[in-house]
């Protein structure tokens, strides 16, 4: 009982902070049946409060600030956040925008980074799987 | 109030649990294989309960937070009373004697409402959506409902003399195909064909999962509930879809496995526990299984309307067949030879 039960049951909640849009294709694309990701007990929730896992796509837009901090509040502890894309990561194409507040790790602690534009669903699986590691190693230290 | 009901009733609740999580676990299971993916194992619902145990439970701000809390207790405690009342796995039920059908059809309302309460309370504009539309859809199914109950309880109290037509005793109960023409048998078919429709709405299932769309609504009235209030409310999903499949099995198949074959009477509570699945799974599979995994979502106007008007409908054909074959069939029949 326990952490072990994240290993095979993570939910995971969608943020859009701003993507064009080729990242939530992917991570749907992980959703389909070529890759299933049901059948690793992954499930896309519809809202924060059931989340285990936050999926960030998209440079963080000056509106969706507000909501991305809120957004991570909102979701219950033990939680992860994974950012999906170049964008997430380190800003990308929109690198010292004017209208932009990320990377996403300026905002809320990241625990992975996907990267690709978009990247392929393989890693975002892999990601997931990264976290959930990383996740385990904690509880070991505590 | 006997030691030996409260172990009996608590063995018998953890059962019922246990048979409804595995249940949905077979659906998800069911689902995906439909949908050629290889889907979760079929424990995974336990998984997902183990899981939820332990996140963090958080109460909104906005929320009243004791009919937040309430009533997710009040949904599962009333879901598992239930199968207190409604014989399961072959067995007469605990408090045969102390229940009728109409405390049962009672007892099928209190979850969702409590659901909807639940989501009014929590102070967020999605679960308060959610919880409306739950709001309609239920009142828009009990009509149905009460018709099918209604009809085949009249059957009843003109065909079998002395029978207390509401009891859910099982040994009182003949099966309703049994006592009926031809004309009644038809009847009896479109009956079960409005309860098997009845069933996704009452399992908040696709197509009728509008109260709880995740892709528009947030999984409306759920969207606050996290940690162990969510753990109880995902519990008693799976208990109402699994209850009410047991309702339809108590009220078109009552019969029991011995009345086809002779077992050793022994065994033979341990091979009813299996038919009595095998029911179970077979009405689980009609009208849960194929018609979430090959329909999208009802607007909540349309689902509503559908059960209205066209469900209700067929019900009330159904109703006119039985007393059609109880009061001119007799003659009908002779007419044609």
């Amino acid at each position: 009982m326990g952490i072990d039960a994240l290993k095979r049951s993570l939910w995971v909640f969608h943020v859009n902070a701003g993507s064009c849009n080729g990242c939530d294709i992917e991570i749907v694309a992980a959703l389909t049946p070529r890759y299933d990701v049901e059948r690793f007990g992954i499930k896309l929730v519809g809202t924060p409060r059931h989340a285990d896992v936050l999926l960030v796509t998209g440079p963080v837009t000056r509106q969706m600030k507000d909501k991305l901090l809120r957004v991570y509040e909102q979701t219950p502890e033990p939680k992860l956040v994974v950012v999906v894309g170049n964008c997430g990561s380190t800003c990308g194409v929109f690198y010292e925008s004017y209208n932009i507040e990320g990377p996403v790790d300026k905002l809320i602690p990241v625990d992975v980074y996907v990267h690709g534009c978009p990247p392929r669903p393989e890693a975002i699986i892999e990601g997931i799987a990264k976290a959930w590691a990383k996740l385990e190693k904690t509880k070991v230290k505590k | 109030m006997t030691p030996i009901f409260i172990v009996n009733a608590f063995g018998l609740m953890l059962l019922a649990i246990l048979i409804a999580l595995i249940l949905n676990g077979v659906e998800r299971k069911v689902v995906a294989r439909m949908q050629s993916r290889i889907g979760p194992p079929i424990l995974q619902p336990i998984i997902d309960i183990k899981k939820l145990l332990m996140k963090e439970n958080i109460v909104p701000e906005t929320a009243v937070k004791w009919v937040f809390n309430t009533m997710p207790f009040v949904a599962i405690s009333t879901a598992l009373v239930f199968f207190l009342y409604v014989p399961f796995a072959g067995q007469n039920a605990l408090l045969k004697n102390q229940g009728d059908l109409i405390l049962v059809l009672y007892l099928l309302v209190i979850p969702p409402l409590a659901l909807a309460i639940g989501g009014f309370a929590s102070g967020s504009n999605f679960a308060s959506i959610g919880a409306q539309r739950e709001l309609v859809l239920m009142l828009s199914y009990e009509f149905v409902l009460a018709t099918i109950v209604f009809s085949l309880s009249w059957l009843y109290s003109v065909t079998t003399p002395n029978m207390p037509v509401f009891s859910v005793d099982l040994e009182a109960r003949p099966s309703p195909w049994l006592i009926v023409g031809p004309f009644g048998t038809v009847g009896i078919l479109l009956l079960l064909i409005t309860s098997l429709a009845v069933m996704p709405a009452k399992a908040g299932k696709l197509p009728h999962d509008m109260s709880e769309a995740k892709t528009e609504i947030a999984d409306g009235a759920l969207a606050e509930y996290s940690g162990l209030n969510l753990a109880l409310l995902y519990i008693t999903q799976a208990l109402r879809t699994f209850g009410f499949a047991t309702f339809i099995v108590f009220l078109f198949f009552p019969c029991n496995i011995e009345q086809f074959f002779g077992f050793d009477p022994f065994f033979l509570p341990i091979f009813n526990f299996f038919f009595f699945l095998a029911k179970v799974f077979a009405v689980m599979f009609c009208s849960v299984f194929i018609v979430s995994a090959v329909t999208a979502r009802f607007r909540i106007d349309q689902a509503s309307a559908f059960y209205i008007f066209t469900i209700f409908t067929i019900s009330l054909f159904g109703l006119l067949l039985l007393i059609l074959d109880f009061f001119i069939g007799g003659q009908l029949y002779a007419l044609f030879g």
